[in-house]
């Protein structure tokens, strides 16, 4: 069962030589099995094997009949609870299904459970959930290591078999960055492309879902299954959705990728860079021309991100206030001591700090000084895409500045635990998709992943750029 | 930018956050170390350089106004910590 493909299992499935029931009591074995990774935070075996059962029974054929997913815990689901990794809303049982996951069922897909994430999104390490960490499955037995964040638990899923792909969101690279540290393919499409209707709102303008998966075809099936206009979210693109794992072409001949100068960064180990000069010399083979170009502004990226998400945050957040939904403290006498007490006791502290920088940067008198020069900045960063954008098909990068670190580093440093998303966090101002591959490894034997950007809407140009390179990973 | 503990405090209660005394000092130190490093924007002319508040391609689309006759309430209601009578119930407001 290790590393089954979604074709090979969909063939399986469709001459009967494995029923959707057999199947899921295999994958449901296997979470037993790993339950110390606590990558599923709500995993109901009752509910699997219905589901299991009613689609063995339904004659109609459909495009991910049977395949079992992971669902991140930041998605609305009807028939599971939604948590954000939050004491705030954990008890909080959506009465409607967010339009990913909706779409993802009525093709077929089986949910095996929701992951583990950061609270609220906010982190890279899953740390700082509410439900405890989640240990990335390539850690060895004396020292565990993180899965990243803040989709930890749906990169851990996917890593350890649990799952055949699982949904994510990303906002500075919490689909990217885990996927690197975990071993797996992640997938960021442009913003737009996924409707944000019932994911749980983190910071609006850059929050997109996308997803894991163990190679490019199976990413590709599940990203054509996800993607796809819904009015009820504003920002959502009409655009045709090409089926992406029909036109995969592993041919990069005359490609030609851009090298930005400004991604070797000054203390970055050399494990890193020795990866990404690989991955270069890899394209060049395959016939595509190297090209460097220049991203003036990315250092400028991770401080301008660090203003504008929490000023969203904040503004998003402000929704939790114990009257509605959600958790509300018991020890009040008075409305605003219900306000107080419920968030203080509802969040935790990396929320509550994000909260207080964007509350910060948003209040009078500083508002222009940070917020606006933030959005300025932004400008800058995508501009800078624009341009390199008329001179390569697309941008190779390396996706993290480091492998998976032990589970309570950085813990104390905000800035440190920051700077994870360091490559990342560029394309999610500028909207732009992306992908992380796994390639290479550390010399402690640590997965490593390689970041393919592409102009906005030009996922087939990533995928084809990936597959070549899974193709030929050496 | 150096933030003192009366300015969170202040933050603090624009938020409707309560904020310990023994957090109150890590928290300060914190917020200032962060405010500190996002700084380094000023180093960056953005002299006429409109701001960009969001990345969609998309026009605002217009819909139909069009009245939708659904009774949600219970649905709506179903996850508040106190409800009463097709209402939410929050602490007494008025004397």
């Amino acid at each position: 069962m290790k590393n089954q493909s979604i074709s090979d299992t969909l063939k399986l499935i469709k001459s009967k030589k494995i029923s959707i029931k057999e199947l899921s009591n295999n994958y449901i074995n296997e979470i037993n099995k790993n339950k110390d990774l606590n990558a599923f935070i709500y995993f109901n075996e009752e509910k699997i094997l219905e589901r299991a059962e009613k689609l063995d029974n339904m004659k109609e054929d459909l495009p991910l009949k049977g395949i079992p997913l992971g669902i991140k815990d930041l998605f609305c689901t009807k028939n599971m609870p939604t948590t954000a990794g939050s004491k705030i809303l954990s008890n909080f049982q959506p009465t409607y299904e967010s339009f990913v996951t909706k779409k993802l069922l009525n093709s077929g897909a089986l949910f095996l459970g929701k992951t583990n994430l950061d609270e609220f999104a906010m982190g890279s390490s899953t740390t700082t959930s509410f439900f405890g960490n989640t240990i990335n499955p390539v850690s060895s037995e004396n020292k565990k290591l993180v899965p990243g964040g803040s989709s930890g638990g749906s990169a851990a899923a996917v890593a350890a078999n649990l799952c055949l792909g699982a949904t994510g969101t990303d906002t500075g690279g919490s689909i990217r960055q885990p996927a690197s540290f975990c071993g797996v393919i992640g997938m960021k499409p442009t913003y737009g492309l996924c409707s944000r209707w019932g994911i749980i709102a983190f910071s609006s303008s850059l929050d997109q879902a996308g997803i894991f998966a163990n190679n490019i075809q199976d990413a590709s099936i599940l990203m054509y299954e996800m993607a796809g206009y819904d009015p009820n979210d504003s920002t959502s693109s009409n655009v045709e959705i090409p089926k992406y794992h029909d036109n995969l072409n592993s041919n990069v001949d005359g490609k030609i990728i851009g090298i930005p100068e400004e991604y070797s960064l000054p203390g970055i180990s050399d494990e890193i860079n020795q990866v990404w000069d690989k991955a270069i010399k890899v394209f060049e083979k395959g016939g595509a021309k190297i090209k460097k170009i220049k991203l003036p502004h990315t250092k400028y990226a991770l401080p301008a991100y660090y203003i504008i998400a929490p000023a969203e945050a904040s503004s998003n957040l402000a929704r939790y206030d114990g009257v509605k939904y959600g958790f509300r403290s018991e020890n009040i006498s008075s409305l605003e001591e219900m306000y107080e007490l419920t968030r203080s006791e509802g969040f935790g502290k990396e929320v509550k700090r994000r909260i207080l920088i964007g509350t910060y940067v948003l209040s009078a008198g500083y508002y222009d000084a940070y917020y606006i020069k933030a959005q300025k900045v932004r400008k800058l960063i995508s501009n800078d895409f624009r341009d390199a954008f008329k001179e390569c098909d697309f941008i190779l990068t390396p996706t993290t500045p480091s492998p998976a670190f032990p589970i309570g580093e950085k813990e104390d440093d905000p800035i440190k635990m920051y700077l994870n998303d360091i490559f990342t966090v560029p394309a999610s101002l500028a909207g732009l998709p992306g992908i992380s591959i796994p390639y290479g490894t550390s010399k402690e034997g640590l997965p490593l992943g390689v970041q393919i950007l592409s102009k906005h809407f030009n996922e087939q140009e990533i995928f084809n750029a990936g597959y070549y390179l899974e193709q030929n990973n050496e | 930018m150096k933030i003192d503990k009366n300015t969170t405090q202040k933050i603090a209660r624009l938020c409707k956050l309560r904020v310990n005394n023994e957090e109150i000092e890590e928290l300060s130190l914190q917020l200032s170390s962060i405010l500190d490093w996002v700084e380094q924007l000023n180093e960056v002319n953005t002299e006429d350089i409109e701001p960009l508040s969001s990345v969609s391609t998309e026009n605002l689309p217009l819909r139909k106004d069009e009245e939708s006759k659904k009774d949600l309430s219970k649905e709506i209601l179903s996850n508040s910590p106190e409800n009463l009578e097709n209402f939410f119930v929050v602490p007494k407001v008025v004397e």
